[in-house]
């Protein structure tokens, strides 16, 4: 497949003629953001082992452009949030959002990333949403791969439709503001 | 392998009013001793005992037993000889307003976590540790999670009312 028969696929807004395809530059970088996207996956429990299985060879993540783990967050589009967070761990797993370039989404994957799930208890964080702001949140104890996949497809979604200047845009300042994040 | 008995007679014999209840409980014994200074000194004997040699410390943790007035909190001991297999287990029970015990961290420096966990949990001050300061909390907590007066769950978790569950 070429590039030109995967621009058509992708369905985006453009004027096509013979040899030649004309789009707006917001969907073209929309498009490539949205199948590049590195995962920095954050796992501390059972989630972490379903995100394995998500990336091997059953499930293969990479199928949706997400080939590549990214252990550092200087170079990561996704922070996959995997397992119980600790209040301990809390400011560690909000220096590492802070690391990330712009622009960075943020998967909450089980109960416990979502809301401290099982662990209503006074060494637990409540959910990562107390701590840094978090765009799709996906359920389950653990959830199965295919939930995984189903959650970077919404970030695929969202990075596909936000804008491609997110960082300026005032909601966005404003939330950011409310976590303490600038 | 020791007997139960002996043992006890012998701390009996050293440590006299120190010693104040004993139990055997699934054949171990289970010495209550007085609070201060008294535990160090009886484990120092039983390791140096060349007879008992006591010389491993198993476990060490808190307890907080919130109706005992005046006795409301205490440590647990449990000693082993690694090669008779005989291990024994002193308590040492002290009041709230007071929580301190003497560290055993220069008998066994394995005890020097164990004793850091105790206070993080408990707020038992380890009199004569090293390096006491919380080690699996968050620094800046401002009590102390495992004593019997506080909540078990999380405080800030407001999605537990019943308006949600229709009760």
């Amino acid at each position: 497949m070429n590039q030109l028969d995967k621009f058509k696929t992708e369905q985006i807004e453009s004027f096509q003629g013979e040899g030649f395809m004309v789009t707006k530059f917001s969907e073209a970088i929309g498009l490539a953001r949205a199948n590049s996207l590195w995962p920095l996956p954050f796992a501390t429990s059972c989630c972490g082992i379903e995100f394995m299985s998500t990336m091997g060879p059953n499930y293969d993540l990479a199928r949706f452009g997400s080939e590549r783990l990214s252990f550092s967050p200087r170079q990561a589009d996704m922070l996959m949030v995997m397992g119980t967070i600790s209040k301990k761990m809390g400011p560690i797993l909000k220096k590492v959002y802070e690391q990330m370039a712009e622009p960075r989404w943020v998967i909450a994957v089980g109960a416990c990333a979502s809301s401290g799930g099982i662990f209503d208890t006074y060494s637990v964080l409540q959910g990562i949403d107390r701590v840094i702001p978090v765009d799709v949140y996906v359920p389950g104890c653990p959830p199965r791969p295919e939930q995984i996949i189903e959650g970077v497809i919404k970030i695929q979604e969202l990075s596909k439709s936000e804008s491609i200047r997110r960082r300026e845009m005032p909601e966005y300042k404003r939330l950011l503001e409310t976590y303490n994040i600038d | 392998m020791p007997n139960h008995e002996e043992v006890l007679n012998e701390l009996k014999a050293q440590f006299g009013d120190k010693i104040q209840n004993s139990k055997l409980d699934i054949d171990t014994l289970i010495v209550d001793v007085e609070s201060g200074d008294a535990v160090y000194d009886i484990l120092n004997y039983l390791k140096t005992n060349s007879a008992l040699k006591l010389d491993f410390l198993t476990t060490l943790c808190g307890l907080h037993f919130p109706n005992q007035t005046g006795e409301e909190l205490g440590v647990m001991y449990q000693v082993k000889n690694l090669i008779s297999g005989y291990s024994l287990r002193l308590k040492s029970y002290f009041p709230i307003s007071n929580p301190k015990i003497k560290s055993v961290t220069s008998l066994f420096p394995s005890a020097n976590w164990m004793e850091r966990q105790e206070y993080d949990f408990y707020g038992i001050e380890f009199e004569g540790h090293p390096d006491l300061r919380r080690i699996l909390n968050e620094d800046d907590m401002d009590y102390f999670p495992m004593r019997k007066e506080y909540r078990l769950e999380d405080a800030t978790r407001d999605d537990k009312e019943d308006k949600y569950f229709g009760r």
